[in-house]
């Protein structure tokens, strides 16, 4: 049924066969972690930056700009100028600051985002760690970054940091709730949380198409509320740029400014990676039903340009809301999760569970 | 230490009162004005504007400056409605000296008057999208208010201080393309309104945040001066091209736009509705303007007799009043300018508090302030 013909298990499965050749297995696995570490290091680094500058074409086409262009070839090195720029640039110390927790908020932030990059299945059998609570997991680690954003608003001694802070946590602590109640109707669906069984369970057509109506409401109700909790506009009430002009990391400068930045784009690419792989497949090809022919050319697609495309796909979805919706209010923000996301994601819940148990679903 | 105890003796109020500073220098505040805010959690007690740190002087300056002169000081006031401050000293010495401007003059000054005041909406359409987060809003408006620039910068060789009204008419004449690219303008700002409508007026998040919020009621207005579109949403006729006709204004048909609302939503809908109604403005005069002289005669050195003089015109801010002292000499005794934006801008302590800081920043938008027109 799925696709052999890219399994990048024989590929890790040589290079572990390599590696024990040469040295005792202790020394292997201290190998294999080194090598993944630093494997996931490079991708955070590249993927951010892609993002950076993804980010700024995109917004450049939706208002009528041309956006980076000079800078290599179509601007691509922008973001890499802007890099080195960054780390260039002045520490600068706040007066009166809490050194300790000023400087260990960005580390805390850039970690969650790093940690919850770990376990995502970013191909057939490309997956750093396969947890069976995989979806649990990375709700858990994602959420973990308020703690950074927090200390950081309070750490900055400044009152605009402070505001953007507290605003912060209260959306994503609000958010929480309808991301995660939208990733347990497919777990609900699926009957496991590790996510390499349930993109295995979308190998006959994926939670968003076969899961009816209520599959759909929570892959909605999972964008809204992944968008706020990544603080994203139109819910970037943390940054909030015209009020706070830049909330919490107000007082930053220099790489601690750039670790924010980037694991915010890292964060936009996690929840839309793990919409992806909840809702549209993951790297599963896309299928028809018994149209055999067009199923076996769907095969022939790498699995690791499905899971791109489709996280692509998502991440488009979120930069078009920013670019596009005025940003909400902090009362506004509230009452559309108490009173209109939680309890719709709530009664979905319910309502799936009732399709499961009469096994309606395909 | 010595610091500390002076912020000590300026904050006054509760010991729990959030003082923050919008300002001097913040994104939204557009420009150089500074607003104290008490905050109780994310509502806003009370305001206190502090101004001046955009201070010239302007009117002291005018007291050793020629007519002339003074026109190119008024374009650095309200810098959005360069052409109309002009356009207001213009016709206080032509009054003092009765002076008949001709038609031409007339109409191509009213012409350039509505096509700055779109100018001017069209940024403010921009910052306040802006302000709400909508950062698409700003270049959408600004690729459209290229075309007046152009239109400008043909005609007068400036886009934004023009100081081309001068006593008794005008510098130049315009260009022999003016009237053309005028018609081609109104034609594709016609079809680009529409798409105003689309990107934000329809917008649910942009009504939920506008509607309802920073009321001012018709007294409130009348009571602080409030002008312009912002007065007008409250239901409070003081248009001057209405009540005190000037330029070609008495030769065209034009709706004052009222809104009843008061709210920051209906102050939108004011600057909306006067770019649709300031086109039909410019569409009425743009094939009519009769030949003739670009300028009436004026003596090289101008002496406005002795007296007081006084004259209002409409920017796209509000009611801007000029007041003119002379003893007779080329420079004025005393120059006094009644700015929309001072007014408008010390309302918002009333129809501010009470409301969450993001609507402080709206509230700030839909007044539209220019702050070296506060300053002077």
């Amino acid at each position: 049924m799925s696709s052999n013909i890219y399994d990048f298990s024989t590929l890790t499965g040589s290079i572990h066969t390599w590696l024990s050749g040469m040295m005792s297995s202790g020394w292997v696995i201290f190998t294999e972690m080194v090598l993944v570490g630093l494997i996931f290091l490079l991708m955070y680094a590249l993927l951010g930056l892609f993002l950076v500058y993804l980010e700024r074409k995109v917004c450049a086409i939706m208002q009528n700009r041309v956006g980076p262009n000079r800078v290599g070839k179509w601007g691509l090195l922008q973001t890499i100028a802007d890099l080195i720029k960054l780390l260039l640039k002045e520490l600068i110390p706040i007066r009166k600051s809490d050194a300790l927790l000023f400087n260990l908020a960005p580390f805390i932030v850039i970690i969650c985002s790093f940690l919850a990059m770990a376990a995502l299945p970013y191909a057939k059998g490309l997956q750093a760690i396969d947890f069976n609570i995989g979806v649990f997991y990375i709700m858990a680690v994602s959420s973990l970054s308020v703690v950074g954003i927090l200390l950081a608003g309070w750490a900055s001694n400044s009152k605009y940091s402070l505001i953007g802070a507290m605003r912060s946590g209260a959306q994503i602590v609000s958010y929480e709730l309808s991301v995660g109640l939208s990733l347990l109707a497919i777990v609900v669906f699926s009957g496991t949380m590790q996510l390499s069984g349930i993109i295995e369970s979308q190998a006959n057509g994926w939670w968003i198409f076969k899961g009816h109506i209520p599959a759909f409401i929570s892959f909605v109700i999972f964008l809204i509320a992944s968008t706020a909790e990544i603080n994203r506009g139109p819910f970037d009430l943390a940054e909030a740029e015209s009020e706070l002009t830049a909330g919490f990391h107000t007082e930053y400068s220099g790489i601690k400014f750039a670790f924010f930045f980037l694991a915010e784009y890292m964060n936009m690419f996690i929840v839309a990676a793990l919409g992806a792989t909840i809702f549209l497949g993951g790297w599963m090809p896309f299928h028809v039903g018994n149209w055999e022919g067009f199923n076996q050319i769907m095969d022939y697609i790498p699995s690791v340009v499905w899971f791109f495309t489709k996280t692509f796909f998502i991440i488009l979805i979120i930069m078009w809301f920013k670019w596009t919706f005025p940003r909400l209010r902090i009362d506004q923000l509230l009452t559309l999760e108490w009173k209109y996301l939680l309890p719709i994601s709530l009664f979905n819940i319910v309502l799936i569970a009732f399709i499961v148990l009469m096994g309606w679903h395909f | 230490m010595m610091s500390e105890e002076i912020i000590k003796d300026v904050i006054v109020g509760e010991q729990e009162d959030y003082l923050i500073n919008l300002g001097p220098q913040h994104p939204s505040t557009h420009g150089v004005l500074r607003l104290e805010v008490c905050l109780k959690g994310e509502t806003v007690k009370y305001l206190n504007p502090h101004i001046g740190y955009i201070h010239r002087g302007i009117e002291k300056m005018c007291e050793a400056l020629t007519y002339q002169q003074i026109i190119h000081l008024t374009d650095r006031m309200d810098y959005l409605s360069a052409h109309i401050n002009n356009e207001a000293v213009s016709m206080i010495v032509e009054d003092a000296l009765q002076v008949e401007v001709p038609e031409r003059v007339k109409y191509i000054r009213t012409i350039l008057d509505e096509l700055n005041r779109i100018a001017s909406h069209q940024l403010w359409w921009c910052a306040f999208g802006m302000d709400l987060g909508a950062l698409t809003t700003f270049f959408y408006g600004l690729r459209d208010r290229e075309h007046i620039l152009d239109i400008f910068e043909e005609s007068f060789g400036s886009r934004l201080l023009h100081s081309f009204v001068c006593p008794g008419g005008l510098m130049h004449d315009v260009h022999p393309n003016f009237q053309k690219r005028t018609k081609e303008f109104i034609k594709y700002f016609r079809t680009k309104l529409p798409e105003y409508d689309q990107l934000l007026t329809g917008n649910i998040i942009f009504q939920n945040r506008s509607k309802g919020i920073g009321y001012m009621s018709r007294e409130t207005a009348i009571g602080y001066g409030v002008t312009g579109p912002s007065g007008r949403g409250s239901g409070f006729s003081c248009d001057v091209r209405k009540i005190a006709p000037y330029g070609a204004y008495d030769k065209v048909r034009f709706n004052e736009i009222l809104e009843t609302e008061g709210d920051v939503f209906a102050r939108y809908k004011v600057r909306m509705a006067e770019m649709h109604e300031s086109l039909s403005i410019i569409e009425q005069l743009i094939d009519n303007i009769p030949e003739g002289d670009f300028t009436a005669k004026m003596k090289p050195i101008i002496k406005l007799p002795a007296g007081e003089y006084f004259r209002r015109v409409e920017t796209a801010r509000g009611e801007l009043a000029v007041y003119v002292v002379s003893d007779g000499n080329k420079t004025p005794y005393r120059m006094k300018f009644r700015t929309p934006n001072f007014s408008n801008l010390f309302v918002m302590n009333e129809i501010a508090s009470g409301y969450k800081i993001a609507d402080l920043i709206a509230i700030s938008g839909s007044l539209d302030l220019v702050i070296p027109d506060i300053d002077r």
